[in-house]
């Protein structure tokens, strides 16, 4: 006969709440990451099927691409002081430093709106040919999850105001946080392969 | 239909009275679904089981009750697309010498769509998950999964699927595409109503379901082990389950942006995958297969992982090469990313790309072949119970083989573009699916069936299902190997010549075997339910078991195990049994469970409602059903509570209760 405890814990034991969010988010993003994938491969394949219309050299303009890469960029560091004072328990530098990002992602999205409309106005739209389609679907993919980091970003906001940094908001913050950076990474990505390597 | 399609209203989309169809053989069904339907909810009102449902079932986190829901719902859409079986068989058995059969063209091209959509999403997605959830935690030693809201939210986005993809039977029509629509076919050009609209949202609802529970079981495995469960002392079907739910979230992502992409081809006119304007129909077929064959393997591994615990129990003896086992998973995982154009030989890559991929699919019969050695290797010598999961399971071998077989012959480049798209390659892949996934899903329901509910099946009826099955299955499947090797192709409506007939008589022969099978699995339950008081069994190791779930009572408890089991031997339980150990009876301690939440029915709600709107371009409600969607996401998130406290006294009572019972019975 063995001790119970052999093959049982009998002795109290934590089981932390949320230990496997952070994992399981992580997992998510990858799943995302694929979705990119997906977008980047059918831009790698459809990229130059201009069907006689408007190409990237007539279309693009990197300064802009460039202002706008810089406001995601921004953005990503001050995530990053948000995420640093939320540590510290700072809530109201948290809040600031979150609305500052808030602003950032806006600014991004705004420019990128404005991108688009130009586009459209010059016909330039998704239907012209399947570059502008694939175009359109990979940079609007990324643009439409900004659009809804932004939104989770102003509840997480209400959540802290709310609650303040208690452990399941930190938890909340660094979900966040990861998708934040994840966008910018695909956004080199994009930066990189839709707009650079076309004007070259 | 594409000649006179209704102009949008705004109120209703095209939604009109010309959506119902009018077809008898649809109103018929149309009338037996509502009078059934109508039973169902009278009933349940009579008995004012409403309440319950929703406390106890509906809105429940609990693994093991989402668990059940996935296979109830595997099993309803079973009914359903074995209906869509036996009409083709019948239709293909009676179009000869002129007769054009009683299905017109517009409805047998629904049918045969909507019977590998259905029977591949909705039946065995169903059976596959709702096996993982019941089984995964239990085997682990878990007290649920990492997610446990998620989970309820994922079911009740796969049965959303499942609705939007039934509701096209009685409002509008369903793709005649062919279960992978492919385009240019799936175009808005060739495809202007809704068919296709239905495809696309009923499989975009039920895959966000898809990936999150992948998501949710991988993490589970990994996080959320017993104490002492290294890796490699994981029991084999955890593992299958771990490489399926790897194999889930590395490719839904690729299905659902694919039909993403044809959505925006058919609602905003872009250029994907049409013909003109730069687009590449090709795209989207090399995709959906990067997406396609990793799911078939989605579909088989935690099979292959229950062939094992079914072998292992049933000769009483450690799996024979639990390590090569492993490993043969890991190499099917990886070896199905790189096969995927084998679906499309003729496609004309060329005769390297074809020899890759032909060279690739050819390996992955070693890994499985190692897997068909194990189990032998594990009968062999063993005392060997007869019992119906392990009966299953040698038929299971009997049949793959074969089914694997002729997989390879399909795998030969040059023997493909000869049989590419006719009946053989239907003979093939049903030999593989049925025999490999379906019986899967049967040893498992009547292995499990007593850990879930208490009480085992009956033996007589199962026979009577299995052998109706098996039999059907052959009689079924073997005509059509021999009509694809004279040259048939797939989904034609009516033949010519006459000798074919036969053929596809002794088929439709073989449907009707099987649908006795299904009858008499149907009725097995019902007496299995009738006769439960004389098959209980409280031991909760009905099998005499080797892994964790048999450690605690049948059904488990809420928590499913009173104190976390700690592990040292693959075969824990067993282990635990060699040393006499039983679980400690004082001392029980509080216990945190997830709370119920009906956050997740109200969401996957209002996705269906968004994806029906979609279909019928009925924009109004589309974007409301949007924003709440959004609107109840985010409230949800204010919920911080979501869990409470089993107090230590009320675990105790539990197990007490159950200790009496043992030792009464004895």
């Amino acid at each position: 006969m063995t001790a119970p405890s052999t093959f049982w814990q009998t002795e109290p034991h934590d089981h932390p709440e949320g230990s496997s969010t952070a994992l399981g988010f992580w997992v998510y993003l990858m799943s995302d990451c694929l979705m990119f994938a997906v977008l980047f491969a059918a831009y790698g394949v459809l990229g130059g099927n201009l069907a006689a219309g408007p190409g990237p050299k007539d279309l693009f303009d990197l300064n802009l691409v460039a202002v706008n890469t810089a406001m995601l960029l921004l953005s990503s560091i001050t995530y990053g002081f948000a995420l640093l004072a939320a540590y510290q328990g700072r809530q109201r530098a948290t809040l600031v430093w979150l609305l500052v990002t808030l602003g950032f992602g806006l600014a991004f999205l705004g420019i990128e709106l404005t991108e688009f409309a130009h586009l459209i106005a010059e016909g330039a739209g998704p239907q012209r040919s399947a570059f502008l389609s694939a175009f359109f679907a990979l940079v609007g993919t990324h643009g439409l999850h900004v659009a809804f980091g932004s939104i989770w970003l102003v509840t997480l906001m209400v959540q802290v105001l709310q609650k303040g940094l208690i452990a399941a908001n930190l938890r909340r913050l660094l979900c966040l946080s990861m998708f934040w950076h994840f966008l910018d990474v695909v956004w080199i990505g994009v930066f990189t392969f839709v707009y650079l390597v076309r004007m070259i | 239909m594409a000649n006179d399609l209704p102009v949008p209203s705004f109120l209703l989309g095209r939604l009109t009275w010309e959506a119902i169809p009018k077809e008898p053989i649809v109103l018929a069904t149309f009338a037996v679904v509502a009078v059934g339907g109508l039973a169902v909810v009278a009933l349940l009102t009579r008995f004012r089981l409403w309440g319950y449902l929703w406390r106890e079932w509906f809105t429940s986190v609990d693994h093991k009750k989402i668990g059940i829901m996935y296979m109830v719902l595997g099993l309803i859409m079973l009914v359903r697309g074995f209906a869509d079986a036996i009409m083709m068989r019948l239709q293909q058995m009676m179009a000869f010498g002129g007769s054009e059969g009683y299905l017109t063209a517009h409805h047998y091209d629904q049918v045969f769509t909507a019977h590998g959509v259905i029977m591949i999403f909705f039946v065995a997605m169903p059976f596959v998950t709702g096996l993982m959830n019941y089984v995964v935690p239990l085997q682990i030693g878990a007290r649920d999964v990492s997610f446990p809201f998620l989970n309820n939210f994922s079911f009740w986005m796969t049965v959303g699927g499942a609705v939007i993809v039934m509701a096209s039977l009685f409002l509008g029509e369903f793709a005649q595409t062919g279960w992978l629509s492919f385009p240019p076919l799936s175009g808005i050009a060739y495809s202007p109503y809704v068919g296709v609209d239905y495809y696309i949202w009923g499989l975009q609802v039920a895959g966000v379901g898809t990936t999150l529970s992948g998501i949710n079981l991988m993490v589970t495995i990994i996080k959320m082990r017993a104490p002492g469960m290294t890796l490699m002392k994981m029991p084999v079907f955890v593992w299958t389950a771990l490489c399926t739910n790897i194999l889930i979230v590395a490719s839904f992502p690729v299905l659902t942006m694919t039909l993403i992409l044809l959505t925006l081809d058919r609602y905003l006119g872009t250029n994907f995958f049409t013909n003109d304007l730069g687009g590449n129909p090709m795209m989207y077929v090399n995709l959906i297969w990067i997406w396609g064959h990793p799911e078939v393997y989605i579909l088989i591994l935690p099979l292959f992982g229950v062939y094992s615990e079914v072998t292992a129990t049933f000769s009483g003896k450690r799996l024979f090469g639990y390590t090569s086992m492993v490993y043969a998973t890991v190499c099917i995982t990886v070896l199905s990313y790189l096969v995927w154009l084998h679906h499309f030989f003729t496609m004309g890559s060329g005769a390297s790309v074809n020899s890759f991929f032909g060279i690739t699919t050819m390996i992955i019969s070693i890994p499985t072949g190692a897997k068909i050695f194990n189990w032998l290797f594990t009968i062999y010598r063993g005392r060997l119970r007869f019992e119906l999961p392990i009966m299953w399971t040698i038929a299971f071998m009997l049949t793959f083989t074969v089914g694997g077989m002729t997989g390879v012959l399909l795998a030969v480049p040059p023997a493909d573009f000869v049989l590419h798209n006719s009946l053989f390659l239907i003979a093939h892949f049903h030999n593989v699916i049925i025999g490999g996934v379906l019986f899967g899903v049967f040893a498992a329901i009547s292995y499990w069936w007593p850990k879930a509910f208490g009480f085992t099946l009956n033996k007589f009826w199962g026979l009577v299902s299995f052998w109706f099955w098996v039999v059907g299955f052959w009689c079924a499947f073997m005509p059509l190997y021999v009509l694809g090797l004279m040259g048939v192709t797939r989904r034609m409506r009516v033949f010519d010549d006459p000798s074919l007939q036969i053929w596809f008589i002794i088929a439709a022969l073989g449907a009707g075997l099987i649908a006795c099978g299904i009858a008499a699995f149907f009725v097995q339950i019902a007496v299995s339910i009738r006769d439960r008081a004389k098959t209980r069994d409280l031991s909760g190791d009905p099998w005499n078991g080797r892994t964790l779930e048999w450690a605690t009572s049948s059904p488990p408890a809420d928590y499913n195990f009173a104190f976390t089991p700690v592990v040292h031997d693959l075969d824990a339980w067993w282990q635990m049994k060699a040393a006499g150990a039983t679980q400690p009876q004082t001392g029980y301690l509080p216990i945190h469970m997830p709370k119920n939440t009906s956050s997740g029915v109200v969401l996957a709600g209002l996705a269906t409602v968004f994806g029906m709107a979609m279909v019928w371009y009925i924009w109004w409600l589309a974007a409301l059903s949007f924003l709440a969607l959004v609107g109840t996401a985010i409230a949800h998130t204010f919920i911080y509570h979501r869990d409470f406290r089993i107090e230590a006294a009320k675990v105790a009572q539990v197990e007490t209760a159950r200790q009496n019972a043992l030792t009464g019975a004895a």
